[in-house]
Order: C-alpha cells, then structure tokens, then sequence
C-alpha cells in the first residue's frame, strides 16, 4: 500500500488518533468530556506499546489508566458535579500566550531534533523482552530494592489519602459546639 | 528503523503530546483538568521510554514505565483527595479563585 508496510499505517493511524484525542482533552469544556477523551488517548498509546513489542505493559497501562485512574477522575467530577456550565474560562489573552509558548516550545524541540542523524535498530530477539517472564526477572533482580521503596510509597498515598480525605471530626465538633 | 519505522517519529510524537499537556496545564482552570494534562505529559514521557526500550533492545526502559505508573498511580490519590477537600471548604476548584490560599 503506497509504499508503507503495515506496522508504519498503524503508527500512522494511531499516532493522528492520539494526537487528536489529546488535543480535545484540553480543548473540551465539558470535564466528563476530557476524562473520556483521555481514556481514548490512553487505548491509542496502549497500542503505540502493542507496536514497540511491549505486550505486557500495554495491558498494565490499560489497567492501571483506562481502569483504575481514569475511574477516580471520573468519580471525583461527578461527585462534585461538574459540567460545561460550570466550567470556569481562563481569560482570552491567556489562552492565546498558553498556545504561543507551546508552540514555541514544540518549535524548540523540532528544532533540537531537526539535525540529529536517525538511529540504528539493533535486531536480534527483541519481541521477547516486553513479555512479563523477561520483565518480572529483570524487576526482581536488578531493580528489586526500587520496586520495595515504590511499594512504600503506594503504601504512604494509600494512608495519606484517607488521612487528607476524611472529614476533619475536630473543626466540626468545635463548630456545632 | 524501529519495526520499520524511526525513532525520530517517536520523539516528535512523545514531544507533541508533552506540549498539548503544558498548554493545558497554562489554559485551563479547573484543577481536575490540570491534574489531566499532567497525566498526558506522564504517558508522553513513558512512550519515549517504552521506544528507547525496544530500540537498545533493554528490559530496563519497560520497568521504568511501571515505577512511573506506580508514582503516577500515588500523586492522582493524594492530589484528588487534597482536591476533595478544597471542594469542601471552597465550592471550587477553580485555581484562579484558589490561589490566593487564605479566605
């Protein structure tokens, strides 16, 4: 077809499918929208990993964005009922600075890349990494203490979150008092 | 080539995605979408990861993707619940209205 394989059309596609959903995240009024929106961004970035051979951390990304996160923004705005109407608007003249820094941030990067010459592929064996037999060796053994100090971590949000999130029991009392 | 296709596009795809996040994270207002577009600068930064990955042929670049999603995972908890609890006290979460921080 034209010239291209198969692999470069689905880059292709998907990489204009991300693009475009990412870009009605920001640009979308209503919240729910933009939560959506990202979802579908998520799935076209999970087929991006489908492509570089990363099996294993497409379904993670799935799971852990499109399922999990994406589920508490979604339950967050609608608990506090949020919609196009109630979206506060950023004045004009700094929505058009916002897109004018970006644009010259994008035209920063291009061009740092633009004389940089294409890198080389190593071939040899490389659909099997992304499976989880060779990733799970890999975190187990090289990166076992970093993958300790992360459960720490999910541990200390998972404590710090409920700390943050209920109801201050002491201010109540003192104001009905 | 990366499976035919080069690095370089991964790069200018990570870069643009990167910069849909910034400019949301200037344009907007409401904190939740704020909190978005810092999630959509996290995943352009793992593509790029998950491309250098498969291009040195390095397990390494994948399980930094997981360390990341676990620390992305840790911030929307904390942040959504600190941003429950503005709700509460404020009625908005609008961070033009917040960010005076006292009254």
């Amino acid at each position: 077809m034209l010239g291209y394989t198969i692999t470069q059309w689905l880059f292709g596609i998907l990489s204009f499918l991300a693009i475009m959903f990412a870009l009605m995240v920001v640009f979308t009024r209503n919240p729910v929208n933009s939560v959506l929106y990202l979802v579908l961004t998520f799935f076209c970035i999970a087929g991006h990993y489908l492509l570089l051979n990363a099996q294993f951390l497409a379904v993670v990304h799935i799971v852990v964005y499109a399922g999990a996160i994406m589920v508490l923004f979604l339950f967050i705005i609608m608990l506090m009922n949020l919609n196009a109407d109630t979206e506060p608007r950023k004045h004009i003249a700094t929505r058009l600075i916002a897109g004018t820094i970006g644009g010259m941030l994008l035209f920063v990067m291009v061009g740092a890349l633009k004389g940089s010459e294409q890198l080389q592929l190593v071939h040899g064996g490389s659909s099997q990494i992304g499976l989880v037999k060779n990733l799970g060796k890999v975190l187990f053994s090289e990166f076992l203490f970093p993958f300790e100090i992360a459960s720490i971590l999910l541990l200390a949000a998972l404590v710090g979150a409920i700390m943050i999130g209920k109801r201050d029991t002491n201010i109540n009392s003192k104001e009905t008092n | 080539m990366l499976n035919g296709i080069p690095i370089n596009f991964y790069i200018m795809l990570s870069a643009v995605l990167f910069i849909i996040g910034v400019v949301g994270v200037m344009a907007r207002r409401n904190a939740i979408i704020i909190f978005m577009c810092i999630e959509l600068m996290l995943n352009a930064v793992n593509l790029l990861l998950v491309a250098f990955s498969t291009l040195h042929n390095d397990a390494s670049g994948q399980v930094f993707v997981f360390f990341i999603m676990a620390v992305a995972a840790a911030e929307v908890a904390v942040g959504l619940a600190i941003l429950s609890m503005v709700y509460r006290n404020f009625k908005t979460i609008d961070i033009d209205l917040l960010s005076r921080l006292k009254n």
